[in-house]
């Protein structure tokens, strides 16, 4: 199946993330609009201004969009997850060239012009609005088509923090190892770009003066309904399929609507997402739970940690832990099958050696968490010559396979470890507490539809590791829709 | 109904050296008014000079001509009328009242003012850019129509041909005319023209002279002119005011100017000779 094939059979829902992504990039763009433009005119009136509005706009967009995106989760009424906090962020990032155009255009205008116009008695803002702007207007939308081109390629972005838009296939694409997807989110992606960059060009000339009035038609919002249960996922592979079988029991098992909010980023978007309210539910590890949440020391005695976790989350955040759901996602050091085979090596004392050749690849998350790759190292005593690569999740198994790496921490129920031709390496010394996955979910929502728990506990010890491993691969190495995955196994 | 008559020639007993102003001087004129006075005034910019103890009367209906080297402060003393900068020190009064008290916005649309570089505003149509000062004074659309056609006309544009048309799409002679007639459209008593002709080449500006000079004696107006060119000045200048590094060296009667013996109005005299 072609990327167009593919495109064309999901026709529908690439229209509707397409509308999502052209919904955010517009609305982001008139409100940048409308505050950039006044803090242009302001800099050619009030040249002492200039410099800080000009700094303030150059920073903002040095900032890497990831950690804008950091600042704003936590931040209450503008960030959050979903559509809201990428709008800020994507007004953040249009701010500089509208504001710079702005300010170019205007004082662009022929100081003769200006000069006739006030010795003629024009006010202020009769010379602005009469003249000034309207002389400046094709600097200024010039500038408002950069911030369209930018926003329609930061957006893509934004699906990290579950507002939707083609970043969803890009994400998915990534996390699954499945180039169709990615390119399913970034050719419309692309297209966007040019026709936003042709048709606001095509405008600029024919329209000039319906230029205003056009932006500011632009409107929508994308709010869920209070009485939906917003069911939320990390941005891997399991995570997707844990969140999507989540929300089609709660929606078999109760009849409540659901909303997903799927592939959201690591441990500490879902988690900040789950304490504010702004999703349900998620599928999180005993052991994440421990060591990234709570900063407790790691610990092998899976029972005990079940019971940490199950008390501090509901102590602390109001958020239950429902039963496990019987799989054990530990950390797996995963290495080739054939280096594996050829140097007899089974576990990681046996690596360990070996180190001193090898690159690592590591996801972010691993190289930071307590027990990760610090605590690895020094157990196994690892000595690798270089720092490890970072790598977003989904790409250490590619850059494995791919022998751009020798050693990467993956997780012991994926499904690519098969069928990529990997070995997982066996945790001799038992360096990796136990990460069972379970439900985690808010407790006011337990007591708003109590449906909800029993829906979630009925799913306790239903998924081993080996179903865990076969669905993976059913949707990293097959390529099956999640959805259908999921029903599949439902309905067994 | 321009046909204002006027005495062509005014005496009066400027010389060189001795700086007229007051009221009661003036008031002894003919029976004329005094519009623009300049009381000692001085401008300064940055710590720079720009003006310095500048004094005279222009009367109703007479053209005062400034001339001057670039940066004699000629063009400077025509903003401080029209408010569009105020002096540092003195007064500078437009029919008696100090500028100051003035509202600059009404101030302005009482007061025609041309400058060499035109400012059409490129976006409005030639139509548009004559009626500016009637629209935003907010006269009814018929009056505003029927007075551009006139002004076109009164400076020797077919309203037909013309109307329609952008800036761009006009000679640097037709562009100073829309220039003027955008001057006059509010029919302001007063008009200051700062070197509306300086950007036109020779022949043009010889032919744009003469025709403003007839335009002059029909409309009648007091008007305030800048030029570095003592040919214009001589032509169209009742009186002729000798500016340098920003004093008012002698402000006389066209035809006395050559009388003045100073070595500015020399090099002017001889630069046209």
């Amino acid at each position: 199946m072609t990327v167009f094939d593919f495109m064309w059979t999901n026709r529908s829902e690439v229209f509707a993330l397409t509308l999502e992504h052209l919904v955010m990039v517009g609305i982001s763009i008139s409100i940048a609009t409308a505050i950039g433009l006044p803090l242009g005119v302001l800099m050619t009136r009030k040249p002492s201004m200039s410099r800080p509005i000009l700094t303030f706009a150059n920073v903002v967009q040095t900032i890497p969009s990831p950690a804008v995106f950091g600042f704003l989760i936590p931040i209450p009424f503008i960030g959050g997850i979903g559509a809201r906090t990428a709008i800020v962020a994507l007004v953040l990032y249009s701010l500089l060239p509208i504001i710079r155009n702005t300010f170019t255009g205007i004082s662009g205008v022929d100081p003769a012009i200006r000069e006739a116009g006030r010795g003629m008695g024009m006010t202020g803002g009769q010379l602005l609005w009469k003249v000034e702007i309207p002389l400046a207007l094709g600097v200024i939308f010039a500038g408002i088509r950069v911030a369209t081109v930018i926003g329609v390629g930061v957006a893509t972005i934004a699906a990290a923090v579950g507002a939707g838009g083609l970043g969803m296939f890009i994400f998915r694409g990534i996390s699954m190892v499945d180039s169709r997807l990615i390119l399913a989110g970034a050719i419309p992606a692309a297209a966007l770009a040019l026709l936003a960059d042709f048709g606001l060009g095509a405008i600029e000339r024919r329209f000039s003066r319906l230029l205003c009035l056009l932006l500011v038609v632009v409107t929508a919002s994308s709010c869920s309904s209070p009485e939906r249960i917003v069911v939320g996922s990390k941005n891997f592979t399991e995570q997707v399929i844990l969140g999507e079988l989540l929300a089609q029991q709660i929606e078999r098992a109760t009849g409540l609507q659901v909303d997903r909010r799927l592939n959201l980023g690591g441990t500490l978007v879902c988690h900040q997402a789950l304490t504010a309210g702004q999703i349900d539910t998620y599928v999180e590890y005993t052991g994440t739970g421990l060591t990234a949440i709570l900063k407790e020391a790691p610990s092998n005695d899976s029972a005990r940690v079940y019971d940490t976790v199950e008390a501090a989350y509901k102590s602390r955040f109001g958020v239950e832990w429902t039963k496990p759901l019987g799989f054990n996602n530990t950390f797996a050091i995963i290495v080739r099958r054939d280096d594996a085979e050829r140097l007899g090596i089974k576990t990681i004392s046996d690596a360990a050696p070996h180190t001193a050749n090898w690159t690592a690849g590591f996801g972010y998350e691993f190289i930071e968490r307590a027990d990760g790759y610090p605590g690895l190292a020094k157990t196994y005593d690892l000595r690798f010559p270089k720092p490890p690569r970072i790598l977003d999740l989904g790409l250490t198994y590619k850059a494995l396979a791919g022998h751009q790496v020798e050693f990467i921490a993956g997780n012991s129920t994926d499904g690519l470890i098969d069928a990529l031709g990997l070995f997982v390496l066996e945790d001799d010394k038992h360096y990796f507490p136990p990460y069972d996955a379970a439900p985690v979910v808010r407790q006011a929502v337990i007591e708003k539809h109590p449906a909800v728990r029993d829906a979630l506990v009925a799913l306790g010890g239903k998924i081993s590791e080996d179903e865990m491993r076969r669905m993976n691969y059913a949707v990293d190495g097959e390529h099956r829709d999640v959805k259908e995955v999921v029903r599949e196994f439902l309905e067994r | 109904m321009f046909a204002h008559s006027r005495s062509a020639s005014i005496s009066i007993q400027d010389n060189i050296g001795r700086r007229l102003y007051g009221r009661s001087q003036s008031a002894t004129l003919l029976r004329m008014s005094t519009i623009v006075e300049f009381r000692h005034v001085a401008y300064a910019i940055n710590g720079r000079s720009l003006v310095e103890d500048v004094s005279f009367c222009i009367e109703s209906g007479e053209t005062v001509v400034f001339l001057g080297r670039s940066g004699s402060g000629k063009t400077t003393t025509l903003k401080l009328i029209n408010r569009l900068i105020e002096p540092t020190s003195g007064v500078v009064l437009v029919e008696g009242r100090p500028t100051t008290d003035w509202d600059p916005i009404g101030l302005r649309r009482r007061i025609g003012y041309v400058i060499q570089e035109v400012g059409l505003f490129p976006h409005f149509t030639v139509e548009r850019n004559v009626a500016l000062v009637p629209t935003l004074e907010s006269w009814e659309e018929q009056k505003v129509r029927a007075r551009v056609k006139e002004m076109l006309s009164l400076v020797g544009l077919d309203p037909e041909h013309f109307a329609k048309r952008l800036p761009r799409e006009l000679s640097g002679g037709q562009r100073q005319r829309v220039g003027v007639a955008r001057a006059l459209a509010a029919d302001p008593s007063l008009l200051l023209l700062d070197e509306p002709f300086g950007a036109l080449d020779a022949i043009t500006r010889s032919e744009i002279q003469k025709e403003f000079r007839e335009l002059r004696k029909r409309l009648g107006k007091t008007m305030v002119f800048v030029t570095h060119d003592m040919r214009e000045a001589f032509i169209l200048g009742d009186r002729i005011g000798l500016m340098k590094d920003g004093h008012l060296l002698a402000l006389v009667p066209a035809g006395e100017f050559h009388k003045l013996d100073h070595p500015e109005a020399r090099a002017f005299s001889e630069s046209w000779a």
